[in-house]
């Protein structure tokens, strides 16, 4: 009985110190920027902003730029709609000197890195692709 | 006994008629695509082309590297490195009859063979051929362990040393891994030539040509049927995309 009791108190304090962490987790945090990605060139359709619904590609476009590649690179489909290089050209853009964001910089302005430093997902595709649209 | 197998008579006219049917449907399609010459972008690779090239050794120039530029520029193997680790894709190879004194010069470059020893050897998969003959590397596999270079007997084959910066769009290389000549793939799915065939009849020696094997009326194929070619190390009976002429 007496142990029982011991595991119920140290059962509460663990409760309380998760309970805590959870809410320190919740409140905003002022060193961690809300990512602002720059607005793409243009619009998809006029009823659709995106090469799919925003929902839709804010939660898959991992997996379709992943399906695509091997589409490319395997059978030399060169559609442009979840191609890397198409996502490339139209969100990332040049600032008002003409200069596109460097990925490696902290707190970049990159379309991809803005997002992804923000949720700590690193990737590795800027490591081989072009970061940036081909200037002429 | 012959009411059992009756039945599967009917089964066998009825397969020979959808098959009937099946064949007119497929047929304009299979027309369609001999006359149309580009291939459309959502147009997978298929085996009835076979990509290749024959380049004339004879009016290939002796300190000429117009290909080599092109290929450099095109694909960016701009990087600072060292001699014995930079990226070649394509050389210019010197070769003398010790017997005669004859000078040849040509282009080396992956040869693109049928049964690629890189290919062969790659353990991941990474080095494949394409349906339409084209050998490449995908570098989202490849490991970087260097194997195909080794098995490779023409050399052609360049392993990325240094942490590169504003690859090109259409030709992404990176760090750790193993990269060869493309045969320009990105330019010929959008139907066009190598950069180094272009450079070549740029400059007026039109030492390369570049075609479709596959298709007997391409300029390739009607020059091959006229002309002596060989390709290099025969011995291997890799049957090499790439052929010389006048060597």
């Amino acid at each position: 009985m007496k142990v029982r009791l011991k595991f119920s108190i140290l059962g509460n304090i663990c409760l309380g110190v998760l309970l805590s962490l959870a809410v320190s987790a919740a409140e905003p945090s002022s060193s961690v920027t809300i990512p602002e990605p720059p607005k793409a060139k243009q619009n998809f359709s006029d009823t659709q902003e995106c090469v799919a619904p925003i929902d839709e590609i804010r939660r898959n476009h991992g997996d379709y730029l992943k399906h695509h590649r091997d589409q490319t690179m395997h059978h030399g489909i060169r559609t442009t709609q979840h191609s890397l290089v198409a996502c490339i050209n139209c969100h990332v853009t040049a600032d008002s000197k003409g200069n596109y964001p460097n990925i490696k910089e902290e707190g970049s302005k990159h379309f991809c890195n803005s997002c992804h430093n923000y949720a700590a997902v690193s990737i590795d595709c800027f490591q081989c692709h072009a970061t940036k649209p081909e200037t002429p | 006994m012959n009411e059992e197998t009756s039945p599967s008579h009917d089964r066998r006219d009825f397969l020979k008629t959808t098959a009937v049917v099946a064949g007119l449907t497929v047929a304009p399609g299979m027309l369609l695509y001999g006359i149309s010459e580009a291939k459309q972008d959502d147009e997978a690779v298929s085996s009835k082309v076979r990509w290749g090239m024959l380049i004339d050794t004879s009016k290939c120039a002796d300190g000429c590297d117009a290909c080599v530029t092109a290929c450099v520029t095109e694909h960016g193997l701009t990087e600072e490195s060292t001699p014995e680790t930079k990226a070649q894709w394509i050389r210019k190879v010197g070769l003398r009859d010790k017997q005669t004194g004859k000078v040849h010069s040509l282009p080396m470059l992956c040869q693109h063979c049928e049964s690629p020893p890189c290919v062969d050897v790659c353990p991941t998969g990474a080095s494949f051929k394409r349906a339409d003959g084209i050998v490449l590397v995908d570098k989202h596999i490849c490991i970087g362990c260097r194997y195909c270079m080794m098995a490779c007997p023409y050399k052609a084959r360049s392993f990325i040393h240094e942490t590169l910066e504003n690859q090109k769009p259409y030709s992404p290389r990176g760090k750790g891994t193993v990269e060869s000549c493309t045969m320009c793939v990105h330019r010929v799915d959008d139907g066009k030539q190598p950069a180094c065939v272009d450079a070549c009849s740029k400059d007026g020696h039109k030492a390369m040509l570049f075609g479709d094997m596959n298709d007997a009326n391409s300029d390739l194929s009607k020059k091959l049927k006229e002309v002596n070619s060989s390709v290099l190390r025969p011995d291997m009976r890799l049957n090499p995309g790439i052929r010389y002429q006048g060597l």
